[in-house]
C-alpha cells in the first residue's frame, strides 16, 4: 500500500497549479486535474471534494463552455441550414450537426427545404449521439420530448453550475418546480427552458436560477433558494396541472 | 524626445528613485470577470502599469485547414493603447509588440492543456492601458489570470517579474527611470508550482555572477506575486464562505 | 468596398417573440420603458497617462476615451485652429467575432460621426488650440476604444469623448517670438472642448420605437437614427444606420424621442462635470 498523501480538505477551493495529493489513486479521468508522475494538480479553480475510497474530484466553478458528453440532453440554438440537416449551437467549443433524418425520420427528399421544419433561430431540446476528439458532437431528437422548443423562455447559465441547478437526487430542481409551479426542463450544456403561469413566477425563478450560479460552492443552498421562493411568491405552489420534467 | 543627464538611479540611502528598497516590488491589483462579453477577463496592475485581458475560446478554429488536430490553436495579440504612454503611441502595431505578442504566446502556450481541445482556437488579447515599465509581464499575467476566470485547464499560474542593474545595484521590478536609464532589464516568468521557466528575455549586459544573483532574486519576488494571484481567485468565492 | 456582414448574433425566434409582446405592453425585455437608457457610469480621469480620460458604461457597453496632446503644425489654409482627431477601435476583447486590425467600416463610421458632432457644434473650440499662429498648434488625438460591446455604442463613444475632452486641461505653455517652451507638468484651466454634446440613438423595431438598444435589440432592429444634440436641443448631427427603411412620420417621432432622451444624458454628465 503506497503512501497517498490528500493536501486539501474537503470542499475547499483549489485553483490553476495547486499540489492537490501525492501518491497512488485510482481516480477517475479528468481536465479538471492533471498529473506528473505521482503529483495530482488542480488545472482549473474549483471546489476540491473528498469521496469514499480517497476519490477525490474537483468540481469547476468557472467555465462558459460544455464538454459534450454521450447521452447528455441538450438545449440547442439552430445557427446554420444545410442539405442533409443543421448546424446547432450548443455552447460547446464545437458546433453539434443534427441529421435531418433523425428529425424527418426519413431520407432527406432531394430539393426539399429543410427550413420548414427547424431554421435559424429555432430552439431544439436534443440528446448527444455521438463525439469523440475527431469529429464534431452528432445530435438525435428521436425520443420523448426532444424536438423543436415552440414556447417558453431559455435561460442560459455556466454549463458548470447545471449539477447545483437538478441538486443531489434531483432536490433543487424540486424545490424549484413545486415553489413556483413552473416547468423546467434543464439542458446539460447550461440552457434551462422554462415556461410558467405568470411573470411573476418566471422572474422569482430566474432570480433563484442566478442565486444558485453565484453560490453553488456554498452549503444549505437548497434551503436558502426554497426559503427565496417562497418569500417572493409566498407559499407552495403545489399546481397539480404543471410537469416536472428533469432530464439528466 | 529632450537630451537629459542621466539622473542617478540609487540615491544615497540605498532607495530607489520611487522610494522602494532594492528587492521591493510595486503594489499590485488585479480584478476578474471585468467584461461581460468575454469568457474570462483580468486586469492586472503593478504600480503604474495596467493592463486588461479578454480570452475567448476554446472554440473551432475556421478556416478548418489552419485548425491543429491534436491541440487548440492560440492566437496572442499584444498591444499598447495610443493613450497608454506618455508620447501618444500609433496603433499600428510596431515591431516590438509583434515581437512581444510571440513571446507571450510561447509562454502561455507552456501552461495551458492544449491537448484537450484539438481543432480548437483560444484567442488572447492584451491591451496595455497604462504603460511604466514592465509591460510584457503585466500582460502575461493579465492573460494567465483571464485564462483562469474562462476556466480553460492550465498546469499553473503564471507569475513573472522583471529585474534591473541600476547603478551597479541588482533591483527588482524595474520602473521607467530604471528601464530607460539602467544597465540590465531581464523579465523572468514562471510556472511557480512547478518551478518552469516560460518566459526569459535579457536586455542589456551583466556578468555570469549577476544572471544567477538575479535569479535568485526573481524567485523571491514571483513567490510572492503568485501568492497574490491565488489568493485574487479564491477571493471571489470568500464572501460565501462556508462555516 | 463594403460587404454585406454575416449574422454574428443569432438571436433565438422565441427571444424575438418575448421582445415583441413586451413591447405590445410598452416594456423592453430588460424592463425599460421605450425612451429609457440602460445604467450609465462615468469615470474621469481613469487613465493617468492620458491628458484626459474617461471610463463610461452604458448597460454591458463599455468604452475607454482617452484624450493626447501632441504639438503640430496647423493646416496651410487654417493657420489659427489647431487640429482635432478623433480615432475609434472596435477591439477583439470587445466582442467575440471582432477581429484584431486596423479598425473596419464600423470603427470609422463612429469615428466620423463622433468627429462631426464636436467639430459641427463647435463644441470643440479648434482656436483655443492655438500656440502660435500659422506655426504652432495642438493636436487633439482623441482615441475611443471599446472594450465590451453591449450595443448602442456610437451614444457610448460620443459620451466618452465629451467626458474625456471635458477632462483635459492644456498645458502652460511660455512662447518668447518665436521660442516656445511647454512645461508639461503645469496644467492651464483650458479644455479644448466649451459646451457639451451628446449623441442619442433611436431604433424601430416592427412600429416601436426605442432610445439605447441592447445588443439583443440591435439584432433584430429594421433601422435606426442617431441624433446629436447640444443642451439647446440644436441638432448638430444626424446619422441612419441598419438597412432598413423609415417614413418621414417616424423620423419626426424618432427627433422628438431622442431630444427627450438627450437630457438623460446631459444630467448625467453634469454629474462629474462643472457644465
Amino acid at each position: 500500500m503506497s503512501n497517498t498523501k490528500i493536501y486539501f480538505q474537503d470542499r475547499s477551493i483549489v485553483t490553476p497549479g495547486d499540489l492537490i495529493a501525492e501518491g497512488d489513486f485510482q481516480v477517475p479521468w479528468s481536465p479538471y486535474f492533471y498529473r506528473i508522475e505521482n503529483k495530482y494538480y488542480a488545472s482549473v479553480t474549483g471546489l476540491f471534494t473528498i469521496k469514499e475510497g480517497n476519490i477525490f474530484e474537483v468540481i469547476p466553478l468557472e467555465g462558459p463552455h460544455y464538454y459534450p458528453r454521450v447521452g447528455d440532453t441538450v438545449i440547442g440554438l439552430i445557427e446554420d441550414v444545410e442539405i442533409y440537416g443543421w448546424v446547432v449551437d450548443i455552447k460547446s467549443f464545437y458546433s453539434a450537426y443534427l441529421p435531418a433524418l433523425s428529425l424527418l425520420g426519413r431520407p432527406v427528399t432531394p430539393g426539399e427545404d429543410l427550413r420548414r421544419y427547424l431554421t435559424i433561430g429555432d430552439y431544439v431540446l436534443a440528446k448527444v449521439e455521438t463525439f469523440d476528439r475527431t469529429i464534431n458532437p452528432i445530435l438525435t431528437v428521436k425520443g420523448k420530448g426532444l424536438g423543436r422548443i415552440a414556447s417558453g423562455t431559455v435561460i442560459d447559465i455556466s454549463p458548470v453550475k447545471v449539477p447545483r441547478v437538478i441538486g443531489k437526487n434531483k432536490s433543487m430542481l424540486e424545490v424549484l418546480t413545486s415553489e413556483t409551479g413552473c416547468e423546467v426542463i434543464v439542458g446539460q450544456n447550461g440552457r434551462i427552458l422554462i415556461r410558467c403561469a405568470s411573470s411573476a413566477q418566471e422572474d422569482a425563478l430566474t432570480e433563484a436560477i442566478n442565486v444558485i450560479q453565484a453560490e453553488s460552492h456554498t452549503k444549505g443552498l437548497t434551503e436558502r433558494i426554497r426559503k427565496l421562493l417562497r418569500e417572493k411568491l409566498g407559499g407552495s405552489k403545489n399546481d397539480a396541472s404543471a410537469e416536472t420534467k428533469a432530464n439528466t | 524626445m529632450m537630451q537629459v543627464q542621466k539622473p542617478r538611479l540609487i540615491l544615497e540611502n540605498g532607495l530607489r528613485v520611487d522610494g522602494r528598497k532594492p528587492d521591493e516590488l510595486r503594489p499590485i491589483r488585479i480584478e476578474l470577470g471585468v467584461l461581460k462579453n468575454a469568457d474570462g477577463s483580468a486586469i492586472f496592475e503593478m504600480g503604474n502599469t495596467k493592463v486588461i485581458a479578454a480570452v475567448y475560446g476554446p472554440k473551432e478554429m475556421h478556416p478548418r485547414h489552419l485548425a491543429l488536430p491534436d491541440k487548440a490553436s492560440l492566437r496572442v495579440r499584444y498591444h499598447m493603447a495610443p493613450f497608454s504612454t506618455d508620447e501618444r503611441k500609433n496603433p499600428a502595431p510596431s515591431r516590438r509588440e509583434i515581437e512581444l505578442s510571440k513571446v507571450i504566446r510561447e509562454a502561455l502556450e507552456a501552461t495551458v492543456l492544449v491537448d484537450l481541445f484539438p481543432r480548437t482556437v483560444i484567442d488572447v488579447f492584451m491591451e496595455v492601458l497604462q504603460a511604466d515599465a514592465g509591460t510584457r509581464l503585466v500582460s502575461l499575467m493579465a492573460a494567465s489570470m483571464a485564462l483562469a476566470d474562462a476556466g480553460i485547464p492550465m498546469k499553473d499560474l503564471i507569475a513573472g517579474v522583471a529585474v534591473g542593474k541600476a547603478d551597479g545595484v541588482l533591483v527588482l521590478d524595474i520602473n521607467e527611470p530604471e528601464d530607460m536609464w539602467g544597465e540590465a532589464d531581464m523579465p523572468v516568468a514562471m510556472l511557480p508550482s512547478l518551478g518552469q521557466v516560460v518566459l526569459l528575455q535579457l536586455n542589456g549586459n551583466m556578468t555570469p555572477q549577476e544572471f544567477r544573483q538575479a535569479l535568485d532574486l526573481v524567485q523571491k519576488g514571483i513567490s510572492i506575486i503568485y501568492n497574490i494571484e491565488k489568493e485574487a481567485l479564491r477571493n471571489r468565492y470568500a464572501e460565501y464562505k462556508e462555516e | 468596398m463594403s460587404v454585406t456582414p454575416p449574422n454574428e448574433n443569432i438571436v433565438p425566434l422565441i427571444k424575438k417573440d418575448s421582445i415583441l409582446a413586451s413591447l405590445e405592453r410598452g416594456v423592453r425585455i430588460d424592463g425599460r420603458k421605450l425612451g429609457e437608457y440602460r445604467p450609465i457610469s462615468i469615470t474621469l480621469g481613469y487613465i493617468k497617462k492620458a491628458e484626459g480620460s474617461a471610463l463610461v458604461k452604458i448597460g454591458d457597453t463599455m468604452v475607454l476615451a482617452g484624450v493626447k496632446l501632441e504639438e503640430g503644425e496647423p493646416f496651410e489654409d487654417m493657420p489659427n485652429q489647431g487640429n482635432l482627431i478623433v480615432n475609434v477601435e472596435l477591439l477583439p476583447l470587445a466582442y467575440e467575432t471582432f477581429e484584431p486590425g486596423p479598425p473596419d467600416e464600423n470603427a470609422i463610421e463612429i469615428a466620423r460621426v463622433v468627429d462631426r458632432s464636436l467639430r459641427d457644434s463647435k463644441a470643440v473650440d479648434l482656436s483655443r488650440l492655438v500656440i502660435i499662429p500659422g506655426k504652432k498648434v495642438w493636436n487633439v488625438w482623441v482615441d475611443v476604444y471599446v472594450f465590451d460591446y453591449g450595443g448602442n455604442v456610437l451614444d457610448v463613444c460620443t459620451l466618452a469623448s465629451v467626458a474625456a475632452l471635458y477632462n483635459t486641461r492644456l498645458p502652460k505653455v511660455e512662447v518668447e517670438g518665436e521660442n516656445v517652451k511647454i512645461i508639461k507638468e503645469e496644467k492651464t484651466d483650458i479644455t479644448p472642448i466649451v459646451q457639451p454634446v451628446v449623441t442619442v440613438t433611436v431604433g424601430k423595431i416592427g412600429k416601436y420605437l426605442i432610445v439605447d438598444p441592447n445588443i439583443t435589440e440591435e439584432s433584430i432592429l429594421d433601422a435606426k437614427v442617431s441624433f446629436s444634440y447640444t443642451r439647446e436641443g440644436r441638432i448638430v448631427g444626424m446619422q441612419k444606420g441598419v438597412n432598413g427603411s423609415l417614413t418621414l412620420q417616424e423620423i419626426d417621432a424618432m427627433e422628438n424621442l431622442a431630444r427627450t432622451a438627450s437630457q438623460i444624458l446631459f444630467d448625467e454628465l453634469k454629474k462629474y462635470i462643472n457644465l
